[in-house]
């Protein structure tokens, strides 16, 4: 999983509250056997004019100009700033996976649905929570102003606009540390790697049948 | 200090570390993989560069694509057909052991896993399918898992997880003439709610639940998710020890004797306190049948189809939708009913004992002309030989069924097994939510025995009449 320590990135505005795990990758693309390729399809329905296939070449796909992250302003776009309950609905990591493969970094929300939240952390993609109001500025700013970008400083725990003004916002330390690390919950739990060895070395003793290729 | 539920006893002994937030290390001995939630999860590991913590804690089967015909051409839908492929090509990659399509134990993954043996008393099992629930029959903590935790467990065989609470759900006494495992659960979701059971594990007992077969066991524990618990259990007894007797993957010579004897201590202390505790007379559940969108959308098959939920404004909306997406009148009667399709197997009663009870029903009859499908799809290529040898396959094609290959098939219409927007359908598996079995497709669950009477007579039919009359 990548790292995430201190990001400097262009900002854009989805205006809308409870944006749904539908919304950002529909289901015919959940056939897909990869983690990978998900960004052409990231907010398909939203995105295209045409109905998207799976496997299907995205681009010579009619573009709906109108929405956000087809403006030419905004290419490049790494930090998304959402209203309330991003990520809600099915709990596909699918979802997330589209994100990090389009290359949004952090997602910046008055509140997250949670599983959506939880999988953000298993992929490297930071949820942001501020307030409504502060979300409302932002995403004032970044429709108003050309180019708008934000810091987003981890270690820190705030949010920095080109100006200086600050927003802080919390994250808990368990979250906190697999983001700076890169580390995802695979290699937090190896890190119990010898305590799962003891484990089985005892549970072997008591219940041998289970345990046919570890020698109790 | 109060005793030990059996779920308690189970957890607990599978912590291999507690954090400080009250999280835990949970070791999980087995895990079931099939080819639509593990393919990311392998290219995980092979992105990160990981080997399976222990390959033999995990058996894979493909079931949710695979088709029910011609199975000798392989798969047309290209998409299905390279997840089935590429499930083979990870089980090669990673050593993992894996049952093709043309394997006799193939079959849904939920009706393999114990077949085999491979389900075990004690264990803590995990797939990537909310029915894992299904192990919970022998005694067993069984859970559904999200992609990422598939690959968590293949790499560390363990999970972060965090204990349920417990409830007891009691049936006690002797059920009626045709009454099954399936009015048991369908019963009990309808009193609790499809939330009723959230954050709960639940322990099936009573005296109608130690009459069960494992198989009738593995029905109740099944469905435990659709009352919105991720686990569902049963106590071991000597049914569930009987039944894992002599099959491929249980232990065998002196170490049969030794898990025999921890398998019996797999039982709630008689002082475990539980949580929650509802009691449910086996004498009162009727058949069963769902008229709704959801699964506590449910009445006897004696009953009407209801108009509101007294009073409850929310409800009677979500009510009303249901009426209006399932084509009813409000008060109509569910023996009025008629349908288009019927469907007989899934994880829920695709053993042979579901097969037994509806070819009971089916022998000597014929399917009415108004139904355009019945389907029977065996739960495993084991399940089928067994129901060839029995003579059960030509009962139900003498009567107009159609004999199927294994597979999840129209539970959830990922192959070509589907309903038609509009059809109507009695399907003995687990869910009626919209668009199910097909896109307007209209779901009523119900046993086997009353899909197959439902598939005779054009229309529900409390199969206590056809029993007591043949
Ligand atoms: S039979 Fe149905 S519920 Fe069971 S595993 Fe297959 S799709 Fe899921």
């Amino acid at each position: 999983m990548q790292a995430f320590v201190k990001h400097n990135g262009l900002v854009a505005p989805i205006d809308r509250a409870n944006v749904d795990t539908d919304a950002l990758i529909p289901k015919q693309f959940l056939k897909s056997i990869q983690r990978t390729g998900f960004g052409p399809n990231l907010f398909d329905e939203w995105r295209y004019l045409d109905q998207g296939q799976p496997g299907e070449d995205c681009s010579g796909r009619p573009l709906n100009k109108e929405f956000v992250l087809n403006q030419p302003r905004y290419q490049g776009t790494t930090i998304l700033v959402a209203r309330a309950n991003f990520g809600c609905g099915s709990s596909r990591e699918h979802a997330v996976w589209a994100l990090e493969d389009f290359g949004i970094r952090a997602v910046i929300a008055p509140s997250f649905a949670e599983i959506f939240f939880n999988n953000c952390f298993k992929n490297g993609v930071l949820p942001i929570i501020l307030s409504e109001d502060v979300v409302s500025q932002l995403i004032d700013d970044a429709s108003n102003q050309e180019g708008y970008r934000l810091d987003v400083d981890l270690p820190e725990q705030c949010v920095i606009t080109a100006q200086g003004e600050r927003f802080a916002f919390e994250i808990n330390g368990a979250h906190k540390h697999n983001m700076l690390n890169g580390l995802d919950d695979i290699d937090l739990t190896l890190q119990n790697k010898a305590a799962i060895h003891e484990y089985e070395r005892a549970a072997a003793q008591r219940t041998p049948w289970l345990f046919s290729d570890i020698a109790g | 200090m109060a005793g030990k539920t059996l779920y308690d006893k189970i957890f607990d002994s599978h912590v291999v570390r507690e954090a400080d937030d009250g999280s835990v290390l949970l070791y999980i001995d087995r895990q079931l993989l099939h080819e639509v939630t593990s393919p990311q999860a392998f290219e995980g590991l092979r992105l990160s560069g990981r080997q399976p913590w222990r390959q033999v804690a995990n058996l894979a089967v493909a079931d949710h694509n695979v088709p029910t015909l011609n199975r000798a051409q392989g798969i047309s839908d290209p998409v299905a057909k390279l997840q089935v492929e590429t499930l083979t090509r990870n089980c090669a990659e990673f050593g993992i052991t894996e049952f093709g399509m043309g394997d006799l134990r193939q079959g849904v993954v939920h009706v393999m896993g114990p077949e085999q043996g491979f389900t075990q008393p004690g264990m803590t099992i995990i797939c990537g399918d909310s029915h894992t629930a299904t192990h919970g029959a022998f005694g067993a903590i069984a859970f559904g898992v999200g992609t990422s935790e598939v690959e968590h467990a293949l790499a560390t065989q363990t999970l972060t997880q965090r204990k349920s609470k417990n409830m007891q759900i009691v049936i006690d006494g002797e059920l009626g003439r045709g009454v099954t495992s399936k009015d048991i659960i369908l019963a009990v979701i309808g009193q609790i709610g499809t939330a009723g059971g959230t954050g709960y594990a639940i322990e099936f007992a009573g005296s109608a639940i130690r009459g069960l077969s494992m198989e009738g066991r593995m029905t109740v524990c099944n469905m435990a998710i659709e009352a919105g618990a991720r686990v569902g259990l049963v106590a071991v007894d000597e049914v569930t020890i009987d039944y894992l007797e002599g099959r491929p993957l249980s232990p065998s010579g002196e170490q049969w004797q030794q898990a025999v004897s921890h398998w019996r201590t797999l039982v709630s202390d008689p002082d475990a306190v539980f949580d929650e505790v509802i009691t449910i007379a086996a004498a009162d559940i009727e058949p069963q049948v769902t008229w709704g969108t959801s699964p506590e959308m449910v009445v006897s098959v004696n009953g009407r189809v209801p108009a509101t939920a007294d009073g409850d404004v929310v409800k009677t909306q979500s009510f009303q939708k249901a009426l209006g997406y399932m084509g009813l009148e409000a008060d109509t009667a569910i023996t009025d009913i008629s349908l288009d399709k019927v469907f007989i197997g899934s994880c829920t009663n695709g053993r042979i004992e579901d097969l037994r009870a509806a070819a009971e029903v089916a022998k000597g009859q014929k399917v009415s002309d108004r139904v355009k499908l019945a389907l029977v799809v065996p739960g495993s290529g084991l399940v089928k030989e067994q129901a060839e040898q029995e003579g059960l396959d030509q009962i139900f094609i003498d009567a107009g069924f159609e004999w199927r290959e294994p597979g999840c098939s129209m539970c959830l219409a990922m192959n070509a097994d589907r309903l038609e927007p509009g059809e109507r359908c009695a399907s003995t598996s687990n869910r009626n939510f919209e668009g199910r079995q097909g896109q307007g497709g209209r779901t009523h669950l119900v046993s086997p025995a009353m899909a197959a009477g439902a598939a005779i007579a054009g229309h529900f039919v409390d199969v206590r009449n056809h029993q007591a009359g043949s």
